[in-house]
């Protein structure tokens, strides 16, 4: 399988990816050589099996709906590039 | 500094040979002195390494020292350390405090265990080699020209090269075994489950696993038995109890049945490295092991598989680094668009957006059945052959790596050849398997990783078997110091 330009550029959009237009041909190259050593799982029919999302088929434990952690926003914000009072700073999203 | 095991420190603390200060101090110093040329620590917590070390030498007088207490040790940079960087390898979070510890680093504090720092990783554990690390390759310490392997490869430097008696790693696709057969160590992946990852930086979920990376056996069996263990935290944790892994190291292995799977001795082995295998399974005869021959024939399928279902993963699991609440944020950004995609393509290297692109690309609208689902049948598939084998024999046994380490710098040009090093490690994380790989010789003064595969939960028999090698081998023994 081989990606074009335009394939790659349609890609990085949807990773949220910035890449320099100088990039788009070697990302096309080594992304296209990926495809074609995924390509290999078609040598093997999988009709008839069931998929396996857990190697010991084991399902998402539930647990009560109650408060088990408490609020450490102060702590958590303090890390973040930009805060204030208490909020995430991000640039205009609403005209 | 003569070489000492975690057994050694161990025994040396309890009868007051010499205090946790003093080997924490001894350590910190060869880290000084030799890391500039390894590049195995990312970065030293001295100040609290010798705080916590003072620590244990007050439990330890009072008579209340737990089994790691006083002993240093070092950690993977993908472990959330409170108060301390967790940077994952990654320009992303070369300034990222950790707000809280990982379940391995409290279990580990809660027995007053040391931090001697971070180690080198490849960027959030893709890679092969540790040359995708943001903060520069870590050295092979039997080579400084070759790569240790990865992504844990600072771990086996630090270990290798006698600066850490132990330490910490995760495997998504070999990344403990790897890099313990490419610095002549011992490095244990668990069963998928078995230690909880809350807290280590997601690469690939349902794949990821932490385990530990020593001189012997018998020092994995002791970390293992402190890491282990279910955790509320991580909603995959298996709940099951944790065995007295030391207790186990002492049977005899007469009659233990090996497999020998035909697709792992097939082309693409160094011979070199076979014959080193075939002497290790001839040492294992000697000790009353039983050898067959199986197979496990979707084994050529595993990497294309293996590399859908980490790629999709990662894809999804990166997509927290938005530039917002943690990690890189670029300069001016125009709107929110520009924001995300500026902030990600300054903080990831190449690689890591490789795998992102692949990722989405897969998840992408129409793509889900022929990738993703498609990787997930052949996972059961490649399952169903270790079940198989797992009927007949009770330990599988190959080559843990296809060579002995290769130079820096010769698969960066392509990602592909970089990602089949890891052909007969995957197959064990898709399944959820447990495997260690021992030292087992010798290649151009290059280590060669012997890896045993066991069924699940089974990893008291792994490293018995290990343990039983070890007494009966010196290969463990060799030293790799480098001198500054």
């Amino acid at each position: 399988m081989t990606l074009k330009r335009e394939d790659v550029k349609n890609i990085a959009h949807l990773a949220r990816l910035n890449i320099d237009e100088g990039a788009v041909d070697r990302y096309a190259a080594d992304l296209s050589r990926i495809l074609e050593l995924v390509d290999q799982m078609n040598q093997v029919n999988t009709d008839d099996v069931m998929p396996m999302a857990h190697p010991m088929d084991a399902s998402q434990r539930l647990r009560a709906d109650e408060v088990s952690e408490s609020n450490q926003r102060d702590k958590f914000q303090a890390i973040a590039p930009d805060v204030e009072i208490g909020l995430y700073r991000v640039p205009k999203v609403i005209e | 500094m003569t070489i000492k095991t975690v057994k050694d420190l161990q025994m040396g603390l309890a009868e007051g040979q010499f205090s946790s200060v003093e080997i924490t101090r001894e350590y910190l110093d060869k880290i000084k002195q030799v890391n500039p040329q390894l590049n195995a620590f990312i970065h030293t917590t001295e100040d609290q390494a010798l705080t916590q070390a003072e620590d244990a030498d007050n439990l330890i007088a009072k008579g209340k020292s737990q089994p790691l207490t006083g002993i240093p040790m070092a950690h993977k940079d993908i472990f959330c350390t409170d108060g301390i960087a967790t940077t994952c390898g990654s320009r992303m979070l070369q300034n990222f405090i950790a707000p809280y510890n990982a379940t391995v680093i409290e279990k580990f504090n809660a027995q007053h265990a040391v931090m001697l720092g971070k180690t080198n990783m490849d960027e959030f554990a893709m890679g092969s080699s540790n040359e995708n690390s943001y903060f520069g390759a870590a050295k092979n310490p039997w080579d400084t020209g070759c790569v240790p392997g990865g992504s844990s490869g600072g771990s086996a430097v630090a270990v290798a090269a006698n600066l850490t008696p132990a330490a910490t790693g995760t495997d998504t696709g070999g990344s403990i075994r790897q890099p313990a057969a490419f610095c002549g160590i011992t490095g244990l992946k668990p069963t998928y489950g078995r230690v909880s990852r809350y807290g280590m930086i997601a690469y690939a979920s349902s794949l990821d696993q932490g385990g530990p990376m020593a001189r012997t056996a018998e020092d994995c069996a002791i970390l293992l038995e402190a890491m282990a263990g279910f955790d509320r935290r991580d909603s995959t944790s298996m709940q099951q109890e944790v065995p007295n892994y030391q207790a186990e190291l002492n049977h005899e292995l007469a009659g233990l049945k090996m497999g020998l799977p035909k697709e792992y001795f097939a082309e693409g082995l160094n011979p070199e490295v076979a014959r080193g295998i075939d002497e290790a399974i001839t040492e294992y005869q000697k000790l009353g092991v039983e050898v067959k021959d199986i197979s496990l024939p979707n084994s050529k399928i595993a990497i294309p598989a293996y590399y859908v279902v980490a790629m999709a993963e990662c894809s999804s699991n990166l997509s927290r680094f938005d530039g917002v609440r943690f990690g890189h944020r670029c300069d001016n950004p125009i709107d929110l668009e520009d924001l995300y995609k500026r902030s990600r393509a300054e903080g990831f290297g190449d690689e890591v957006k490789r795998r992102i692109m692949i990722g989405a690309y897969t998840l992408s609208a129409g793509y889900y059945d022929a990738f993703y689902l498609k990787a997930q049948k052949l996972r059961r598939l490649i399952s169903q052959d270790f079940t198989q084998a797992f009927d007949e024999v009770d330990l599988i046994a190959g080559p843990t790596t296809p060579d002995v380490a290769f130079k820096i710098g010769d698969k960066t040009d392509d990602p592909v050849s970089m990602y089949l090093q890891d052909i007969y490690t995957i197959s064990v994380n898709l399944a959820g398997l447990p495997a260690i790989s021992i030292p087992a010789g010798f290649v151009n003064n290059k280590p060669v990783g012997l890896q045993l595969i066991g069924n699940y939960f089974s990893e008291s028999r792994l490293l018995n078997a290990a343990y039983q090698f070890q007494q009966h081998t010196d290969w463990h023994q060799q030293s790799a110091e480098v001198q500054a």
